[in-house]
């Protein structure tokens, strides 16, 4: 099990560094983007199932992997969105198309 | 585990809407008495929520074609375009909106839908990158999901965001279409089509516009939001609907693009399903024509725009971003929607609803669609109407009315 992730102040979109992002700092973005549709003040982690475990819509979803696209530089498919499931999907679809870039 | 299990959410929310009075998507129009009037459970009530735009569901010209070819040729075609169903005035009719594009070749469809559905899902393929806004019409969506190429998504009307994933795509080998709308359904704001020319011509996109809500009411010649901006030449694909400014039910698609008659052999919604009826090709063709032949009808709907959206903006209203056929009030829940539509319907006055999840960012929307044919006194009395609506159910918390009134 991956240990709960520390919460991020959801107001303060943390600066990226593109030279030395790592796993961590992706996934730190990702849980930040998820802040507002927690379940209560249930913790997310790696193994949250995003449209299951959070109350979050279909759009919703689509709309945070659009801000996601545009911090960390890029393109995540719908059709590739519609395969992932948990956080740590979303984590490692989006740090497999940063090392494409 | 029952077939509509997964659906119980849904129903469950429409149940409790309809114990609680009528609900937006069972409306019934006991009879249409004119464009701009409607029986609805007994009532006559001010319609101004049909895209009827020009007013030309009961123009005599377009009836009478319509009557005539219903007589001459029955009342279906009982067939597709591919077999049996492509009648001689099929033909003419794709031939006169490829002549008042000034394109080369158009298809006609059975619906605006599916020319969406069918154009798009047929052009890309495996390989290929389909670019939309983010506040595609349904039928774009679908068309999405119809197609085997890779599908993008950008942020609405917003040129940075499309030319970033335009550029990440730069080095694929595989045809970009990028899909944009004229005016968008929901709030009735425009796209910023010029810059989306230059960005899809700067990175070899294709572009596509859907002009359903534009064309009619945009553009000297009514063309739509292309015409308006003087970029029709650089648009690769325009697709239309008949539904709205001509008043009936079609679709059709106009392109310049060599070899454009593969699709009638290749596009689905094209080939599998009934043809327009007579009766609708010959109105939509009496329709154009009156288009064509009377700018004043164009005047008319956009003296109508300025009187309801300067009007419900002086009033308080949030609305949508600028002056469109499509005029959005923004109210602050789906709850307050429901009931300020149910009170403007027991006032006489039907407009539609738009809420989440249909709406950008959850918004919740009465979306009137004006008319040509809409008089000022009805126009006014919708203002009046949905003031007053909303002042009982406190949906205008500062009016600007009460601070002018003030100063």
């Amino acid at each position: 099990m991956p240990a709960a992730l520390r919460i991020v102040d959801a107001a303060a979109p943390v600066a990226i560094d593109h030279d030395t992002l790592t796993r961590a700092d992706v996934q730190a973005e990702i849980c930040r983007q998820l802040l507002p549709f927690r379940n209560g003040q249930a913790q997310i982690t790696g193994s949250t199932v995003i449209s299951k475990d959070l109350q979050i819509d279909s759009l919703a979803i689509m709309d945070m992997v659009m801000e996601l696209e545009d911090r960390f530089d890029v393109t995540v498919p719908l059709n590739r969105v519609a395969e992932i499931h948990t956080v740590d999907e979303l984590t490692d679809a989006i740090v497999a198309l940063r090392k494409d870039r | 585990m029952g077939l509509l299990d997964r659906h119980a959410g849904l129903l469950e929310v429409y149940r409790a809407n309809r114990t609680a009075g009528q609900v937006p998507v069972r409306i019934t129009m006991d009879k249409m008495l004119s464009p701009t009037e409607a029986v609805i459970d007994g009532r006559r009530v001010v319609t101004v929520g049909t895209h009827n735009y020009l007013g030309l569901s009961f123009a005599p010209e377009c009836v009478e074609a319509a009557v005539a070819a219903v007589r001459a040729e029955g009342t279906g075609t009982c067939g597709s375009r591919i077999a049996n169903g492509s009648f001689s005035e099929h033909e003419a009719l794709e031939r006169e909106i490829a002549d008042y594009y000034g394109m080369n070749e158009c298809m006609v469809f059975s619906t605006g839908y599916q020319a969406n559905l069918g154009i798009i899902s047929t052009l890309v393929g495996e390989g290929d990158y389909l670019v939309i806004d983010a506040d595609s019409h349904a039928s774009i969506y679908d068309a999405s999901k119809q197609t085997q190429a890779t599908i993008i998504r950008f942020k609405h009307n917003d040129p940075a965001s499309l030319e970033a994933r335009l550029r990440r795509l730069a080095k694929e080998p595989g045809n970009k279409l990028v899909v944009v709308e004229g005016i968008y359904s929901m709030l009735g704001d425009t796209a910023p089509l010029r810059e989306f020319v230059d960005i899809c011509k700067r990175y070899g996109a294709y572009i596509l516009v859907d002009e359903a809500h534009s064309m009619g009411a945009l553009g000297e010649h009514a063309r739509g939001l292309a015409e308006a901006m003087g970029v029709l030449d650089d648009i690769d694909i325009v697709v239309g609907t008949f539904s709205k400014a001509l008043g009936a039910v079609g679709g059709y698609c106009v392109s310049n693009l060599p070899d454009f008659e593969a699709l009638r052999l290749t596009c689905r919604p094209y080939m599998f399903t009934a043809s327009l009826p007579p009766s609708t090709i010959a109105s939509v063709r009496a329709a154009l024509k009156l288009i064509v032949t009377r700018p004043q009808l164009r005047e008319r709907l956009w003296d109508n725009v300025r009187i309801l959206y300067s009007g419900l903006a002086a009033a308080g209203f949030r609305l949508g971003p600028e002056p469109s056929p499509v005029v959005a009030v923004r109210l602050r829940s789906p709850e307050a929607t429901i009931h300020a539509w149910r009170a403007l319907l027991n006032a006489g006055y039907y407009v539609n609803v738009g809420l989440p999840p249909a709406t950008p960012n959850g918004e919740s929307l009465l979306r009137c669609a004006v008319s040509a044919a809409h008089s000022r006194s009805q126009l006014e009395g919708l203002i009046d109407a949905l003031s007053d609506v909303a002042h009982r159910l406190g949906l205008i918390e500062h009016s600007r009315l009460q601070i002018a009134a003030a100063e």
